[in-house]
């Protein structure tokens, strides 16, 4: 990132602020959920506010990102993923024979790749320049992928051909889920060093790009890889930190509690299963949002700041920008993995086929810059109230379509109209992040 | 040792599809780094400016078959073609007008464009969507085959079959076409030589008397005349689903930086490194190592270097390599 400096404080003067604002904006939001509650129905409110806070999480690690340092990256779909790996590698039950049949094997096939791309930036930084360092870097690349493909193919049919019609993969460790959350993080934090390695420091066009690519690569690893995480088989059922809802209604004491209030068992146990998800979900929010305003107001965070709306000052502040940007990527990019895994604990399940770029990059963004960029609550608001608009806009859509129509002859373009309200989502998206660029581009919750 | 038979199955099954699909590549980098160039971001919208170009162009062409109109042994898109790309250029137009004219006024930083252009990409992928729906769509009609297999191999009396799809055969030529045109108007016309001028030197070109205005208007038309072609000559080639258009996002930036950001030479150039090395990392080598070998040494496996699914793969790593040793690319591109 040289040059024009990539700041988001952006021109336009900021509207009347203050923690009123914020108040009215948060009580706003919650009057959107707690009318979905009463006109709808609490299990469908507390089933957006889960995936709202999960969201917010998401949200939170790209403003690390963009709001305190200006760093544009558009992979947050891979690091989503790699925290839904992490669940599986964890928490899922070991498969039989899985780990017998070829674990080793891969584990020191992928050693192996390793070594090599090591050895091969070893030759290239230690070898004059030269077509000699060329040739050599080659040679090593070359004979370490025979090599890898030599351990790695024959261990990952093996473990493949494992029982592929349940396991076919290696399993996971049957450790507790919540341990996924961080190690989902922590892989995370790995991928985001890698990237940030080799294309932080250029421009930051480069950065966009070889995230985006980053993202795709990671997702194409998930759907191929069967010997991982069982590809497009998917895993299901999943271990849960809370209790099934079943084992809630067999259950004498809560049912003798859910009579003491006069609620019905089923809708009872689901919603208290589902608050408990909120619970650990707002925990981990809180847990996060105060180390991010910490880290916000400390010198390193006035020092992100610094960086960000001018890089060249502090570059001859003795500022290492390079560092101080791959620090902030991998903190956000483990920010965004924590994510990734509480939402794979709350679906259950690792379904690679789901993950799109629109729905877990761009929207995203969408939250962090209509909460307002730098401002760690304005991302959660930003989540909260995107979130609760992604679900809600396409019964509203169908709502409005199905009115707009009713006065038609039954047809072609009355069929296509209703039809076309499921695209509404996208093109709500698109106008909220257009306007809130265009008229308030600090966001709901301006920085300070 | 068989080297026509090998030479033949090269031919067929990695050259033609790879020349095809870079042409479709490059066509697609020369329209982002036109923009890069000129109007100064990376257009995330480009890939669903092709997916959109493409609906109109389909939609024309459904009206021209329902009037029974045809072009012969060609597909009836081609015919069109011009009409879609004057459609998409009225909406790229109409989108600055709405969107990104305003961020240029205010002299907003390049990452800011980028972010609108998220904005736009969201409602242009939505309006694919309204228009057209999800379903993949087949819109190419007239002879399937300039070359069919079983006429080659009647022909020449080899094993190996090498077949020319009608729609490689056009792809390969409108490229040729178009490339042709804007590098005369780039270079010949006075409009050209004044978007080069703006290009390399924005303030000395404003100096000189030069209009912005029209310079932006112009490059948003030869961008809708690139994307609509490109996008068009993709779906001919390889089928209509908006999902692709999307992805191509990726393999089209590659392209444009591993040529040179801003350079319209490297973007071809870097649009058939791409495709090529697409096409033969995910080749299975089998047969054509099978024919070059002595029988006792044929192989077991398929020879594929990485499954078809790491395709963005070797694209992303091709654009790493060049960062990594010439970070302007391989003609040398500008950085901003």
């Amino acid at each position: 990132m040289s040059g024009a400096p990539a700041s988001p404080s952006m021109t336009a003067a900021a509207p009347a602020q203050g923690p009123g604002r914020a108040l009215l904006l948060a009580a706003f939001v919650a009057l959107l959920f707690l009318g979905t509650g009463i006109f709808q129905s609490w299990t469908l409110a507390l089933l957006i506010v889960n995936m709202a806070l999960v969201s917010s999480i998401m949200a939170l690690g790209v403003n690390i990102q963009w709001g305190y340092a200006g760093l544009f990256s558009v992979g947050t779909m891979g690091f989503v993923a790699l925290g839904g790996v992490s669940v599986v590698l964890i928490s899922s039950a070991p498969a039989p024979g899985g780990w017998a049949a070829g674990g080793p094997g891969i584990l020191l096939g992928l050693c192996m790749g390793a070594a090599t791309i090591a050895a091969a930036v070893m030759a290239a930084a230690k070898l004059p320049k030269g077509r000699v360092r060329g040739l050599a870097v080659a040679a090593i690349l070359i004979a370490g992928f025979l090599i890898f493909r030599a351990i790695f193919d024959p261990a990952v049919q093996a473990v493949e051909a494992n029982n592929p019609s349940v396991h076919g993969n290696l399993g996971g460790l049957g450790l507790p889920v919540l341990l996924a959350w961080p190690v989902g993080g922590l892989l995370a934090a790995a991928a985001a060093w890698a990237i940030g390695k080799t294309a932080l420091g250029l421009r930051s066009d480069y950065l966009a790009i070889a995230t985006l690519g980053i993202a795709e690569i990671i997702l194409a690893v998930l759907k191929n890889e069967d010997w991982l995480a069982r590809g497009v088989k998917n895993v299901i059922s999943l271990p849960r930190p809370v209790p099934y809802e079943v084992d809630l209604q067999r259950s004498q004491a809560f049912l003798d509690w859910a009579n003491s209030f006069g609620f019905d068992p089923i809708t009872a146990s689901s919603i208290v299963v589902r608050l408990m998800y909120t619970g650990l979900f707002a925990i981990v929010l809180l847990l996060l949002i105060w180390l991010s305003q910490a880290a916000l107001h400390s010198p390193w965070g006035r020092m992100m700041r610094a960086i960000r709306d001018n890089e060249v000052s502090a570059e001859a502040m003795g500022k290492d920008v390079t560092r101080r940007h791959l620090q902030v990527f991998i903190l956000g990019s483990a920010v965004i993995g924590i994510a990734g895994a509480m939402m794979t604990t709350l679906d259950g399940q690792l379904t690679p086929g789901s993950y799109s770029p629109l729905r877990f990059t761009f929207l995203i963004w969408v939250m962090v810059i209509v909460g307002g960029s730098g401002n760690n609550w304005g991302s959660v608001l930003g989540g909260f109230l995107i979130w609760w608009l992604w679900v809600m806009v396409e019964p509203i859509g169908n709502w409005l379509m199905t009115v707009v129509t009713s006065g038609m002859a039954e047809g072609w373009l009355k069929g296509h109209l209703i039809n076309s309200a499921a695209h509404m989502r996208l093109l709500t998206m698109g106008l909220i992040l257009l306007l809130v660029l265009r008229f308030a581009p600090k966001g709901l919750l301006p920085e300070r | 040792m068989d080297i026509l038979n090998a030479l033949v199955a090269f031919l067929n099954f990695v050259f033609i599809p790879g020349l095809a699909y870079g042409a479709q590549l490059a066509l697609g980098a020369l329209g982002a780094t036109l923009i890069y160039s000129i109007l100064r971001f990376s257009n995330f919208a480009h890939g669903d400016t092709m997916a959109i170009g493409t609906v109109f162009v389909i939609l024309l062409t459904w009206g021209l078959q329902s009037m029974g109109i045809g072009f012969g042994p060609l597909p009836t898109a081609l015919l069109a073609l011009p009409v879609g790309i004057l459609l998409t250029a009225l909406l790229l137009l109409a989108t600055d007008r709405a969107v990104y004219r305003y961020y240029r006024r205010v002299k907003a930083a390049p990452v800011i464009l980028v972010m609108a252009s998220l904005g736009v990409m969201f409602i242009l992928n939505a309006l694919t969507r309204f228009i057209i729906g999800t379903s993949d769509i087949s819109f190419t009609d007239g002879e399937r085959f300039i070359l069919t297999a079983g006429d080659f191999r009647a022909a020449t009396g080899l094993a190996e079959g090498l077949a020319i799809r009608t729609t490689q055969g056009v792809t390969v030529v409108v490229a040729l076409i178009a490339v042709a045109l804007l590098f005369w108007f780039l270079q010949k016309t006075r409009t050209g030589k004044s978007m080069r001028a703006f290009s390399d030197n924005e303030d000395l070109a404003l100096l000189s008397g030069i209009n912005p205005d029209r310079v932006v208007t112009v490059t948003w038309i030869v961008a809708a005349a690139l994307a609509t072609t490109a996008g068009t000559l993709y779906g001919l080639d390889k089928g209509f689903s908006p999902f692709t258009y999307f992805q191509l996002l990726l393999p089209i930036f590659a392209a444009a930086i591993v040529g040179g950001l801003g350079s319209p030479l490297g973007a071809i150039a870097g649009g058939f490194v791409i495709a090529f090395s697409e096409v033969m990392v995910t080749y299975a080598w089998k047969k054509v190592v099978t024919y070059l070998l002595p029988d006792s040494l044929a192989p077991d496996g398929l020879v594929q270097l990485m499954s078809t699914d790491y395709k963005f793969a070797v694209s992303f790593v091709i654009l790493i390599i060049v960062l990594l040793v010439m970070p302007t690319g391989l003609f040398k591109g500008k950085s901003i």
